[in-house]
């Protein structure tokens, strides 16, 4: 990874491909990566959708190489679904083919004037960008399908779907997983739409005739990851909890703490949670000659993922994710499984989050349009997205566009982006991190459920506001750094708990540069990325009155713990102290 | 006393989801996955009335326990 490339599709005379070294960017990769860019190089105050922001593709530090774990793509960019500086990541091939191609970073600059749609193709003997007119309005499923009949199965594909191409701030960037399916998405904030924006559709990523990433201590670094293996099976979460149930494994562990938001925030607890549960999920998938246990990316230990058939025994999506059930599930008051694997799979080919879609119906059906639980319903409103009608395009813009334009007063957001499937009135940690996240609401930037309810990493209790600043500080510098790095943040459960992991990943690092890393190195990594976000947020115009929840966690309380998001605004300023 | 037991994920393997349990007065949590055979050392999240717990929490008439193994997600 010794090359960063810039793609000009505004160029006079059509796109222009630059390809240089990394300069300033050196040894970054990942969030560091994508976030260090946007930082330096997009005006705060550009509009998201416009020629001067940039889409930042970037494969983590250790992708491409034999390390375990190291799938993990981030593409970064000033979002339009929040305004602040955006990096969404996503597992599947594209990373590891990325990388082993030499590129730390792929930059999408500019705009084209025309409506032509582009395609890239990326393999080594460079960067081809190609008008294909042919892939307009296609979903990511038959547009996959499509490029595979043209450039084969041996190739990692980054798609947009009809979100995307329609610039909705719900869209999503697709990443084939191994079997080239179009299930793995950078999700969060509006990625899709810049995508849109640049009139990319597709990219197309070959790593034939090139090798994995060596290490400079090769060595140290096959010995550094046989021991960062053994501790992640070793450890009961990611060696038997994940791969077994997968992330829906959490949906009675929630409920039972009466933090499961249910009908739109509306109580913690859904009568129909068993129903939709991992342990239920996990039964039937197996059942039907799916899976319980699936990889997104080669050289994944964990397998957190599965595939989810119909009851005649066809595939309809990958194993929906725990986010996603809750989404579309008990937040909208929905106790069907294939109903809510449906609406996952539709979310998948349209591209867009499905969190934020989840959330976006929950929203649509209390302001009435349909009714709570209504399946079918929430399939025909998914339908209309897919179909960029008037009322789609208003819910693909999300939750707080839909909140807004049907008058609904309860709209679970910070920062414009759907708050995930935690209640931060009954786990106060997980609120501080929705508050405070340079990227709005996303439970990912600061998991405080590992120890407010997970009991892993430490014990804090959830109904309390005691310690959760110091915790979401601790978990948002700790996140930026493993962001960075390619790793899979699931690998999070086993370094908190097992410190010779976390040496083992240390290790990791420090043996594929030849250099030594400490903690104390990883806190710095982190604390810079965190810095260099928080600096363009200020800059495009958000200030400490930004970071709260919406006002009705303050004053409504939620069973059955009754209470309210009770930290104090001056705790939260407190956040980024350094 | 009748406590409500719940188990989840790998407990339940030859156990059950839920049942209705008979219990000396006096019982702690420890006491319950000792009657169930789940090794201490497996227990990760263990709740009563849908707050946290540990091991030696002393269970009243009518409660409901709920107990997992460690567990992780997101
Ligand atoms: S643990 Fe899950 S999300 Fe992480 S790399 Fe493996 S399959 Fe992908």
């Amino acid at each position: 990874m010794d090359k960063i490339a810039r793609i000009d599709m505004g160029a006079a005379g059509g796109p222009k491909v630059t390809v240089s070294g990394l300069g300033d960017y050196a040894g970054l990769g990942g969030r560091a990566m994508t976030s260090l860019i946007v930082a330096a190089e997009v005006p705060p105050l550009a509009h998201a959708l416009g020629a001067e922001n940039k889409l930042v593709i970037s494969p983590g530090m250790l992708s491409g190489t034999v390390g375990s774990m190291t799938g993990r793509l981030s593409v970064g960019c000033k979002s339009p679904l929040t305004g602040t500086i955006k990096e969404s990541n996503a597992g599947g091939q594209a990373a590891q083919v990325l990388a082993r191609l030499g590129y730390a970073a792929v930059i999408l600059e500019g705009k084209p004037a025309g409506d032509d749609l582009y395609k890239i193709v990326i393999n080594k003997d460079g960067i081809n960008v190609i008008v294909d007119n042919s892939l307009k309005l296609l979903d990511n499923y038959p547009l996959v399908a499509k490029l595979r009949t043209e450039y084969g199965d041996k190739v990692a594909y980054m798609t947009i779907g009809t979100a995307g191409e329609r610039k909705m701030l719900s869209a999503s960037i697709a990443c084939t997983d191994p079997e080239l399916r179009p299930t793995r998405h950078c999700g969060r904030g509006g990625v899709g739409a810049v995508m849109g924006a640049k009139r990319v559709k597709a990219i197309i990523i070959d790593d034939a005739g090139v090798t994995m990433r060596p290490a400079k201590n090769i060595e140290g670094y096959r010995d550094a990851n046989r021991k960062f293996v053994e501790g992640l099976r070793k450890h009961p979460v990611t060696g038997e909890g994940l791969p077994a149930y997968g992330t829906n494994v959490l949906t009675n562990v929630l409920n039972e703490a009466g933090g499961y938001p249910t009908n739109n925030f509306k109580t913690g607890q859904f009568a129909g949670s068993s129903k939709i549960s991992g342990e239920a999920q996990a039964e039937l998938e197996v059942k039907r000659g799916g899976s319980a246990t699936h990889g997104c990316h080669r050289g994944c230990v964990i397998q957190c993922s599965g595939i989810y058939n119909d009851k005649d025994g066809n595939y309809v999506t990958k194993q929906p994710e725990y986010e996603t059930v809750w989404s579309h599930g008990g937040h909208c008051g929905i106790d069907d499984l294939d109903t809510i694997a449906r609406l996952d799979y539709m979310d998948d080919n349209i591209g867009v989050d499905t969190i934020e879609m989840g959330v976006t119906i929950g929203v649509a059906m209390d302001a009435g349009i349909i009714e709570f639980g209504d399946r079918a319903g929430a399939i025909r409103l998914l339908e209309e997205v897919g179909k960029g009608t008037p009322l789609g395009c208003i819910l693909g813009a999300g939750a707080a566009v839909t909140g807004k334009v049907f008058g609904v007063e309860r709209v679970p957001v910070v920062k414009d982006q759907a708050l995930p499937a935690y209640d931060p009135r009954a786990i106060q940690g997980i609120g501080v991190t929705y508050a405070t996240s340079t990227q709005g609401a996303d439970h990912t930037m600061g998991y405080a459920i590992a120890t407010n309810i997970l009991k892993v990493g430490g014990d804090v209790d959830p109904l309390k506001t005691e310690g959760q600043i110091e915790l979401s500080r601790n978990l948002q510098i700790a996140t930026a750094a493993i962001d960075s790095t390619g790793m899979c943040l699931f690998i999070a459960f086993a370094i908190l708990d097992q410190p010779e992991t976390f040496q083992a990943l240390l290790d990791m690092l420090g043996s594929f540069h030849g250099i030594t890393m400490t903690g104390d190195d990883v806190v710095a990594l982190g604390k810079r990325v965190l810095s260099a976000e928080r600096d363009f947020n200020k800059r495009a115009g958000f200030t400490k009155y930004h970071d709260r929840l919406p006002r009705f966690f303050y004053d409504e309380p939620v069973a059955p713990h009754n209470l309210t998001f009770m930290m104090k605004d001056e705790e939260l300023d407190d956040l980024f102290n350094w | 006393m009748i406590i409500t037991v719940k188990l989840f994920a790998s407990f339940r393997a030859g156990r059950f989801d839920i049942e209705t349990r008979d219990y000396p007065e006096g019982s702690t949590v420890a006491d319950v996955a000792d009657s169930l055979s789940l090794p201490q050392s497996e227990l990760g999240i263990m709740m009563i009335n849908n707050r946290h717990v540990k091991l030696d929490r002393l269970l009243v008439e009518g409660d409901t326990l709920a107990l997992f193994p460690l567990l992780g997600g997101g």
